[in-house]
């Protein structure tokens, strides 16, 4: 594998390995293996349809609900494969939580209820904890203060920005370990976008955070490991500091500077 | 492909090229002032100083234009920090051919002590270092640039030389001591002309290869032993 190189990785919670994955027959993740140190936020690079939302898709088996989906290779949050026998991927969801890059409240329900339903689908049926972890998730979301007012209101008549950390707080109500994000600025203005940057910087001493975005600069800017991917493949996976100033394959070098893409 | 950046870029090597220009002529018009004992001529020096001064702001507005609405990274990047460091060097570098020039006008106020023979060589050394380190720059050649590090040896050399040839002097007759002082001030500000070339060329190495060659660092053999340290001034 390409990629993993000299960057030294000292607890891994999160570690894909060999993955290959198909639309069909359209082999889009080419035997990618990358390991996710705890504790950090990962940026996922590229060009469009380079894979890196496929393969983010792969980590939590999202990637399988498309029709004519599938994938090889394994996925071991903490040792345990999520691709093993009899594992359930609602499960593995509940603990490798998802935000996605456009904001989807759920539109019937309150900015509590938006929060407090993962919960009582995970069986939390006492009010005073369900409220204590909805409160708790709203603050984690940085969301706490704008809307503790009007917690019944409406999730969906929040501004964008409010929507996403909505979404966001929503995931980390189940307190997952693991936090997808599949370009979640992309939909929102910079002062929203810093809120969120601000909020991942913030969230990851307790989750660890993957995030696909098409903002090398807000991966420059969040991450501490970067993974630029290109057709299918994973080109080179290192330290951002290091990626962004003295990336080592060309290709790289080619894409962050504007050469393609 | 052509991006907007790659423009911005080639104004800025074209500039740094042309303040490199003067800084040899600040250097050859001070020296051989000095040689052909001609003090009118250190006028011109001034003259290529103040050139060099406008340019060293306007290359940092440039570089400073660029980080803010490009967003450089990878050698994009590292060619612009290593660009801000350069002007920095050239800059400096015409204040110490206004140095000589200060130096060289107070030698001339007296009669000669001694034929100037290795001041000159050093001189022309630290020329052909600058020229070198700006030609590595622009070609974005590592090699080359690596080149100019081992030239600084000669240049330091030349000063060891001369400064022990001049406290024989004036140990031997202290009435030449202000005439040897000035020589050697020429002598020092020449090895910090010299220093700053290694600067220049160090940074090239570090816009190409992304390696910090500095104090030393990946060939420990070859800066540390040197006493002066880096140009400061």
């Amino acid at each position: 594998m390409s990629g993993t190189r000299d960057i030294v990785i000292t607890q891994t919670i999160l570690d894909a390995k060999n993955i290959n994955a198909w639309f069909g027959s359209v082999h889009a993740i080419r035997d990618i293996s990358l390991p996710v140190e705890k504790n950090t936020v990962t940026a996922m690079i590229g060009p469009s349809g380079c894979g890196k939302s496929t393969f983010l898709r792969c980590l939590n088996r999202l990637h399988e609900e498309v029709a004519g989906a599938r994938v090889e290779g394994q996925v071991l949050l903490s040792g345990e494969d999520i691709y093993g026998p009899g594992t359930d991927p609602v499960a593995i969801r509940r603990k490798i939580g998802m935000v996605f890059q456009k904001p989807n409240p759920f539109p019937s329900m309150s900015i509590f209820n938006n929060v407090a339903v993962g919960l009582r689908l995970a069986g939390m049926g006492n009010k005073a904890l369900l409220a204590e972890t909805v409160e708790k998730s709203l603050k984690q979301a940085a969301l706490w203060n704008e809307v503790k007012d009007k917690l019944k209101a409406p999730g969906t008549s929040l501004s964008g920005g409010q929507q996403q950390r909505l979404c966001v707080a929503r995931a980390l109500a189940v307190n997952p370990p693991v936090l997808l994000m599949d370009e979640p600025t992309s939909a929102l203005d910079p002062i929203s976008t810093a809120k969120i940057e601000e909020l991942l910087i913030e969230l990851k001493k307790e989750v660890t955070v993957v995030i696909v975005t098409h903002n090398m600069q807000q991966a420059a800017r969040i991450s501490d490991r970067t993974a630029f991917f290109l057709l299918g493949e994973l080109i080179e996976y290192d330290d951002t500091s290091r990626l962004f100033t003295n990336p080592r394959d060309k290709r790289t070098e080619d894409y962050i500077t504007g050469r393609f893409g | 492909m052509e991006r907007a950046i790659d423009l911005e870029i080639q104004k800025l090597k074209e500039r740094i090229l042309l303040m490199g220009g003067y800084v040899e002529k600040a250097i050859e018009e001070a020296t051989q002032a000095l040689i052909d004992r001609e003090p009118e001529r250190f006028e011109k020096v001034h003259e290529y100083e103040t050139i060099i001064n406008r340019s060293h702001i306007e290359v940092d507005e440039a570089c400073l234009r660029l980080l803010a609405r490009q967003s450089p990274l990878a050698a994009d990047l590292r060619l612009i920090v290593a660009v801000i460091k350069i002007n920095t060097d050239l800059e400096r570098m015409g204040d110490q051919a206004v140095n000589i020039s200060h130096n060289g006008k107070r030698y001339l106020e007296r009669p000669p002590l001694k034929p100037l023979i290795d001041l000159p060589r050093m001189s022309q050394e630290v020329r052909v270092m600058v020229r070198a380190a700006l030609d590595a720059f622009v070609k974005r050649d590592s090699v080359m640039a690596a080149d100019v590090l081992q030239r600084d040896d000669s240049v330091d050399a030349l000063k060891h030389h001369i400064f022990q040839e001049l406290i024989a002097y004036m140990g031997k007759d202290p009435t030449t001591i202000e005439q040897a002082l000035n020589l050697i001030l020429i002598a020092r500000n020449l090895e910090r002309l010299g220093d700053h070339a290694t600067n220049i060329a160090e940074d090239v190495i570090f816009a190409v290869t992304g390696k910090d060659v500095r104090h030393g660092a990946h060939n420990p053999s070859r800066r540390v032993a040197k006493p002066s340290g880096k140009a400061k001034t």
